[in-house]
């Protein structure tokens, strides 16, 4: 009934690749102390006291080049996000020091030989898992974005705000992120019929919570542990994160520590009160998970101003939360006109995607504009559609058209096209 | 090498009663170091409460206690009566959400009570989540919706009392599970 899991496939004990590695005797005497851990009080300290502040690089930033996250003044120090800043990076892969953060009570301290994930509810077994227990299973490794649901939505404002591509975009960053898919896990505690949602937790003194749809936690979902190929920063939630490909970044819950199976959401307050798309209507999306496809023009941009008319590269980033980037048109008319960009490879799913387009400036005023389709064929919308669908020029899902205008001088300003 | 298949030796055991259950094809012959969680230990950190009050404790609290906790606790940020401070508003704004300038608060945008119990409970006051008793969580609850009339000035909230509660904006939720959890405009 069972294959053999230990097939060799040479002398000196190599098995057949399938079967990556098992802890037998080692294994079995973790259990203990693995739940030793988790049964002293109700909940470790790191939940019961606010964490870390907000700063402007991680251990992983490069420091020489004098980069840090754009990090604002805040009321509550750990309560808030910063943001990468997207105009100074080339590629699309950003340094782990300088990807974004976005804390509801700051960064916890977590010890990862004390910390457990405990999967249960409507489970054939209940499971923890100690993060040295994940290190030894079969690692998936994906190039993926996380793009914060409240991501440029300044551009909802009456009048253009003036700030960088990073202040008005960087809630996006994108990593190497490798862990252990999602799935492996639930199979191991064994789904039981009925679930049709998954709350995450996270052991933050926001005691962070979300429901997940069983079909979005089976769809190439990880517990994320490495960034980039170093254990994820503390801010991005060591030892390990939830990372679903595609979705909100707040579904995927930092310093995860429990995963409960359910036939209905928890409905907890981040998926009811915050994370709901309210439209003009007065009515409300809930669930709105999907990030939609979207792009953005990072030279030139606010700030990184033409020096002088004649040969210029306009280069940007683009991604979409349903897959691949088919193509990038750019504008140097303020929409009149459009001509399809070149797409640097790889093209990745759920992943940036680095645009270029070569243009010879006249030196006459110009409004550059891109716009992103889909592999589904969704197109970038307007920023007139999505602010006529949002309530109070306040939204979540900004993923519309932005414009910068480029006057005589070569100065670049945020402007509305 | 000795492999471990806590899982596959329980499907042995327990036969076509299993099969219900997805997700245990054997071939798979992975890794499987989860360690089985007592129900001690799944009692004492599960602190989820659903929208449908499943999961709240015993325990309760009036509005005129609550008020005296939210005066000590909370209305240092959120001001008093739960408008008017540095952090998010709590009171008034019923009425609003379909006007220009919609006010979200609990009282106008809640969809379910026995929510509050739960995000109260596990993260406020900030600067000590978790320190709350659950009578003084169930009397917070009761005085913040008494502000709007959602309660009465003399109520008492326990658990079944507070998952009765039908909050004003109920009703006010799209779901976008029909649309595979895609809310864009950017749909081909």
């Amino acid at each position: 009934m069972l294959e053999d899991p230990d097939e060799p496939v040479a002398g000196g004990g190599l098995l057949h690749r399938r079967a990556l590695l098992v802890g037998g005797a080692a294994a079995m005497g973790g259990l203990i102390t693995g739940v030793r851990a988790v049964a002293g009080g109700r909940s470790p300290t790191s939940m019961l006291t606010p964490g870390a502040p907000l700063s402007p690089f991680g251990e992983g930033a490069p420091s020489a080049g004098g980069l840090q996250r754009i990090v604002p003044d805040l009321p509550f120090p750990g309560t808030g996000s910063s943001r990468t800043p997207l105009e100074a990076l080339k590629g699309t892969i950003t340094p782990n020091g300088l990807h974004f953060e976005r804390h509801h009570n700051g960064v916890p301290a977590i010890d990862p030989a004390t910390h457990a994930l405990l999967i249960h509810g409507l489970v054939r077994q209940p499971l923890l898992f100690r993060y040295e227990d994940l290190l030894r299973y079969r690692r998936d490794t994906r190039i993926l974005f996380i793009e914060c649901s409240g991501n440029s939505g300044m551009i909802g404002a009456a009048q253009p705000v003036q700030a960088s591509a990073g202040q008005l975009n960087g809630l996006l960053s994108c990593s190497e992120w490798s862990g252990v898919r999602l799935s492996t896990l639930l199979d191991e505690a064994g789904i039981a019929p009925g679930v049709r949602w998954i709350q995450a937790e996270g052991a933050d003194a926001a005691g962070m919570t979300r429901s997940i749809p069983l079909s979005i936690a089976q769809d190439g979902a990880m517990i994320a542990l490495f960034q980039n190929g170093r254990p994820i920063e503390p801010a991005q939630g060591f030892p390990m994160r939830l990372l679903l490909p595609g979705i909100e970044g707040n579904a995927s819950v930092k310093w995860l520590r429990r995963l409960k199976l359910m036939a209905a959401p928890a409905f907890s307050r981040e998926e009811t009160s915050k994370y709901t798309d309210l439209r003009a209507d007065g009515k409300a999306e809930m669930f709105s998970l999907r990030m939609g496809v979207k792009s953005i023009i990072l030279a030139p941009s606010f700030g990184l101003d033409l020096r002088g008319a004649g040969y210029h590269e306009i280069s940007g980033l683009a991604w979409s939360g349903r897959g691949r980037v088919r193509k990038v048109e750019v504008s140097a008319d303020g929409g009149m006109s459009w001509a399809e960009a070149a797409l640097e490879s790889p093209v990745l799913p759920k992943a940036l995607t680095r645009f270029r387009m070569r243009w010879r400036w006249s030196g006459a005023p110009a409004t550059l504009m891109s716009r992103a389709t889909d592999e589904t064929g969704a197109v970038q919308p307007r920023r007139e559609a999505w602010l006529a669908k949002i309530a109070g020029r306040q939204g979540y899902h900004g993923n519309a058209i932005q414009s910068w205008g480029v006057d005589p001088f070569g100065k670049i300003s945020h402007v509305y096209a | 090498m000795h492999k471990r298949l806590p899982a596959a030796g329980a499907i042995l055991a327990c036969g076509a009663a299993l099969l219900a259950y997805v997700g245990l094809a054997p071939s798979t012959s992975e890794v499987r170091l989860g360690r089985p969680a007592p129900p001690e230990v799944i009692r004492r950190i599960d602190i989820t409460v659903a929208g449908d009050g499943s999961g709240l404790p015993p325990g309760a609290g009036s509005v005129a206690e609550g008020k005296a906790i939210f005066q000590q606790k909370c209305s240092a940020c959120h001001g008093p009566a739960g408008s008017g401070g540095v952090a998010d508003r709590l009171t008034g704004g019923i009425g609003t959400l379909a006007t220009p300038k919609p006010i979200k608060t609990v009282a106008s945008y809640w969809p379910y009570a026995p929510s509050l119990f739960d995000y109260i409970r596990r993260a406020m006051p900030l600067t000590a989540p978790q320190s709350l008793k659950d009578d003084e969580v169930y009397a917070l609850i009761a005085y913040l919706l008494s502000v709007d009339g959602i309660v009465a000035a003399d109520a008492r909230l326990d658990a079944r009392r507070l998952a009765q509660i039908r909050m004003p904006n109920r009703a006010g939720f799209v779901s976008l599970e029909d649309k595979d959890f895609d809310g864009n405009l950017d749909h081909p």
